[in-house]
């Protein structure tokens, strides 16, 4: 079983790093919407500074939300989500295995990017090394809930907007605790209150990697049969 | 032969499984039911408005509590309805949950919107702000958004039978919010009152400001039932319709 956990899991990322995969589009994406916040709110530098852990935090959410219509839809129209249902894998591991394809694919990128954006909204350096620590404890979360959003929305015609309004109001203990894990002074979040931030955000990814994959499973099972 | 006995729990249970039980019994029930909640909503009116005392620090403006508390317990009361319909719906498989889980949600809906109106109307004279991001007011405005998805999956997924097992799926992982906002003003202490009424050593308000709250609970809960029952049936005859649509069309085809 575990021959088959790991074909899926790098079938799924050779996919989605080769030709039409849109792998690199999340990262683009998130680059573009780091570019048009100062173009929106203004360059003043002191300004940029206090918003950008926040900013940065939503435009991270906005292009995981982005590619979540992914995770299923493409399998589903191939009938390929059909056979992995009915093969040696549990539904609940094909869960998993998508859903850590997608946060390989998809979320290691975005933190990887995310300081060197975050240059373009004067984030402090000193800042980075906590906001690096926050994203990757956060994004896993962002990846297994929102394969539960894409598993009930899967088949449905342009589903993928409905999906990322399902998982949003998942998406936002997230934010909240990301954003004070990330930055020390931000939101109130102050030294001893950045630790439990991150402890807290710790708890929500460590329960989502369990919830998520029997949520993901159950919906897929309701939208296939 | 079965023993003529009297009908156990579970026969019971799934006797009211079939919609057309329902729908005879619900029929008889709704007019009773209208009045009551009318009866109460009054009654519990007249004691806010006119027969309660005024705050010693809020004066007048405090009666806006008696719609804010009970339409708040509503909403957290509608979505455990949906919850529990749906838990009911996915174990049980029983044909009138996911009826009664869809039916629940836009009431739910309505009365979170409600709470979160008339907190907004009450906080400015108190706080001196519409809104505040604090960590009550967050988490409900992320219940009404629980329900609007919930809502939008339904009317999305064609096949009520499949948008029945989804939804109930999507009801079943946002119930971790309702502790969460039951539990938001003890574990974080931000600017929304902490609990006065539902505590372990005892509620903290006035008696007399307690019956009013208590009867304006009650009526809307009886209206919450009444409109649910009301819902449910029109989504019991909305479905017999999409039924006869289809057989409908069926037998055009193949003449």
């Amino acid at each position: 079983m575990s021959r088959a956990f790991f074909a899926l899991l790098l079938r799924d990322i050779r996919l989605a790093a080769g030709v039409g995969g849109g792998g690199g589009m999340a990262v683009f994406f998130f680059l573009v919407v780091v570019a048009i916040v100062p173009l929106g709110v203004g360059p003043d530098r002191p300004m940029l500074e206090r918003l950008a852990p926040g900013m940065l935090w939503v435009a991270l959410l906005l292009a995981a939300l982005l590619t979540l219509d992914r995770l299923f839809q493409a399998d589903n129209e191939d009938g390929s989500l059909d056979l992995l249902s009915a093969g040696p894998l549990p539904l609940e591991l094909v869960a998993v295995a998508k859903s850590l394809a997608h946060w390989l694919v998809t979320g290691l990128p975005l933190v990887i990017a995310a300081p060197v954006l975050g240059l373009l909204l004067s984030l402090p350096p000193e800042t980075m090394p906590s906001l690096i620590l926050a994203m990757l404890v956060g994004t896993p979360a962002l990846s297994f809930i929102g394969a539960v959003g894409a598993a009930l929305t899967v088949g449905i015609r342009r589903g993928g907007l409905l999906a990322s309004l399902l998982v949003l109001p998942f998406y936002i203990p997230v934010l909240i605790f990301g954003v004070g894990a990330a930055s020390a002074a931000s939101a109130g979040f102050e030294g001893e209150a950045g630790r439990q931030a991150l402890l807290l955000l710790g708890a929500i990814t460590l329960g989502s990697l369990v919830i998520g994959p029997f949520g993901a499973a159950a919906a897929l099972r309701a939208n296939l049969r | 032969m079965a023993r003529m006995s009297s009908p156990t729990a579970a026969q019971k249970f799934h006797a009211y499984a079939n919609p057309a039980r329902f729908m005879a019994l619900s029929a008889r029930l709704l007019m009773p039911l209208w009045i009551l909640s009318a009866l109460v909503i009054a009654v519990g009116l007249w004691y806010a408005l006119f027969n309660s005392p005024p705050d010693y620090q809020q004066s007048e403006t405090v009666r806006i509590m008696y719609v804010h508390v009970p339409s708040a317990w509503l909403s957290m009361f509608g979505y455990s309805v949906m919850a529990v319909a749906s838990a009911v719906a996915l174990i049980f498989r029983h044909p009138l949950a996911d009826v009664a889980a869809k039916s629940a949600a836009p009431l739910g809906a309505a009365f979170t919107f409600l709470a979160l109106a008339t907190g907004s109307l009450w906080g400015k004279p108190m706080w001196g702000t519409w809104w505040e991001w604090d960590a009550r007011m967050t988490s409900v405005l992320i219940l009404l958004f629980l329900y609007l998805g919930y809502m939008a999956l339904w009317a999305t997924i064609e096949d009520p039978l499949r948008a029945a097992r989804a939804a109930a799926v999507l009801a079943l992982a946002g119930a971790i919010n309702i502790p969460v906002i039951r539990y938001s003003v003890v574990w974080w202490n931000t600017l929304h009152q902490p609990a006065s009424v539902f505590r372990i050593d005892g509620p903290t308000i006035a008696p007399s400001m307690l019956l009013p709250l208590g009867l304006m609970a009650v009526g809307f809960t009886l209206l919450f039932i009444t409109l649910h029952l009301v819902k449910m049936r029109a989504e019991i005859l909305r479905r017999r319709v999409r039924n006869l649509r289809l057989a409908r069309a069926a037998s055009a085809g193949e003449g």
